[in-house]
């Protein structure tokens, strides 16, 4: 057992690159997850129904089906369309896509229950409707969600693992090559499920800070 | 795409679907009470269990079941527990599925009304009559919806099971995808089968939550 923890020590570079991926998987998906989800939402607000229903079919699809799959069809079905691109970019793109759907989801439930008044307002005041967006809804909206992001947030990093599967150098993937390598299981994989926690621990803070935040707001 | 899919790989499908269907059926029967014993060991206030117990669920809440598999499946074997795959898959989806249904419990069981347990202890209700038939029937009722929705949470991380070489119907598609270079047939017939797996249990969510909706205007 303590030879396991001298071995994984002494490799601590290989699980600390491969958490520093898992990390940077995170925040560049969460970031363009809310962007994307941002847009998708504002655009179910508009009156075209075809728009809207295009929109929620893909949305719909997203949540039923499990992240892996999702995964794999970008993996094999990409090259077959003549795209090619490197596993950690297709692993990029999925995580991306598949968390915007989630995202929109939770943005367009809460656009729905936000007071009417101040968005009337500011339609009868002539703004845009990206204007009215940016200065008006956008705020409130990201506080009153922080909690269901948050959640969202930690559901991206425990995704990111089975990106394994299609060969992205992540975290877990860094633990299963240190495990096969030295023949470590325990220190190896303890390791990696403690790096797991200090995240998830991480972005769980981050977020009762912003809703603590919010709370004062209101 | 009847003419791409050949007999042998609609069969294989068929039984990745079922391999996907009854670990995830025996994790979801199994877990609902686990969830509910982890609950309520951190209920009772035993001090050292207490503490264990919030240290494990809030571990397995918190990392990826595709890493916990691969713990499950790798170190077992080393401390004289002999698994196989399927065994380490089981373990793994029902204790990840009881990690985040003891907290669903535990919310219902904070919620519970004290006066009750006190009116049952004063007509000479025992502890465990007071449980099953005051506490458990009521907690119950609460907690479903959300254990329901936890359930198809657990459908959609049933696929990290494929990491140590169980082949649900995600491993299953995937390969028929890599060896006929025709990814899109397999995947849609996976795709069709996850959708109609986890409509069923949002369809039970929506007629419990209905069913509730009734009640309350009624009261």
């Amino acid at each position: 057992m303590s030879r396991d923890i001298d071995i994984v020590w002494q490799h601590r570079d290989v699980l600390l690159d491969g958490f520093m991926r898992t990390v940077l998987l995170t925040t560049i998906t969460t970031i363009a997850a809310i962007l994307t989800g941002a847009i998708l939402a504002t655009l179910m607000q508009s009156r075209f129904r075809l728009l809207f229903s295009i929109i929620q079919i893909f949305v719909d699809t997203m949540r039923c089906i499990p992240f892996l799959l999702f995964a794999y069809l970008l993996y094999y079905g990409l090259p077959a369309f003549g795209i090619r691109m490197s596993s950690w970019s297709t692993g990029l793109l999925a995580l991306i896509v598949y968390s915007s759907a989630y995202v929109t989801e939770i943005l367009r439930g809460a656009w729905a229950s936000l007071p009417r008044d101040s968005i009337e307002a500011g339609e009868a005041f002539g703004f845009s409707r990206f204007n009215l967006f940016r200065h008006i809804v956008l705020a409130p909206l990201l506080f009153a969600t922080a909690p269901l992001i948050g959640n969202q947030i930690i559901q991206i990093v425990k995704d990111s693992a089975f990106l394994m599967v299609i060969t992205v150098p992540e975290l877990t993937y860094a633990a299963t090559y240190v495990q096969s390598t030295y023949f470590t299981p325990f220190a190896a994989f303890i390791a990696a499920l403690v790096l797991y926690w200090c995240l998830t621990m991480l972005v769980e803070t981050v977020v009762a800070f912003i809703d603590r935040r919010a709370v004062i707001r209101r | 795409m009847a003419r791409l899919m050949s007999a042998g790989n609609m069969i294989s499908l068929l039984w990745g679907a079922s391999t996907t269907i009854s670990l995830s059926l025996a994790a979801i029967l199994l877990g609902i009470p686990l969830g509910l014993g982890l609950a309520l060991a951190r209920w009772t206030r035993l001090p050292v269990l207490r503490q264990v117990v919030i240290v494990i669920v809030s571990l397995f809440r918190a990392t990826p079941a595709v890493t916990t598999m691969l713990l499950f499946f790798f170190v077992l074997p080393t401390v004289g527990i002999p698994v196989n795959a399927v065994a380490a898959a089981l373990l793994t989806l029902t204790i990840n599925t009881a990690a985040f249904n003891s907290e669903i419990w535990r919310a219902a069981l904070e919620e519970f009304p004290r006066e009750q347990m006190e009116a049952a202890k004063s007509i000479g209700m025992r502890a465990s009559q007071r449980f099953y038939r005051i506490v458990l029937p009521q907690i119950f009722r609460a907690s479903l919806p959300a254990l329901v929705n936890e359930m198809t949470l657990l459908v959609k991380a049933s696929p990290a099971i494929a990491v140590v070489g169980v082949v649900d119907v995600t491993r299953a598609a995937a390969r028929i995808g890599a060896e006929t270079y025709e990814p899109l047939p397999p995947f849609l017939i996976a795709f069709v089968f996850y959708g109609a797996f986890v409509f069923i249990f949002v369809k039970l969510h929506r007629t419990i939550e209905g069913r509730r909706r009734l009640q309350e205007a009624r009261s």
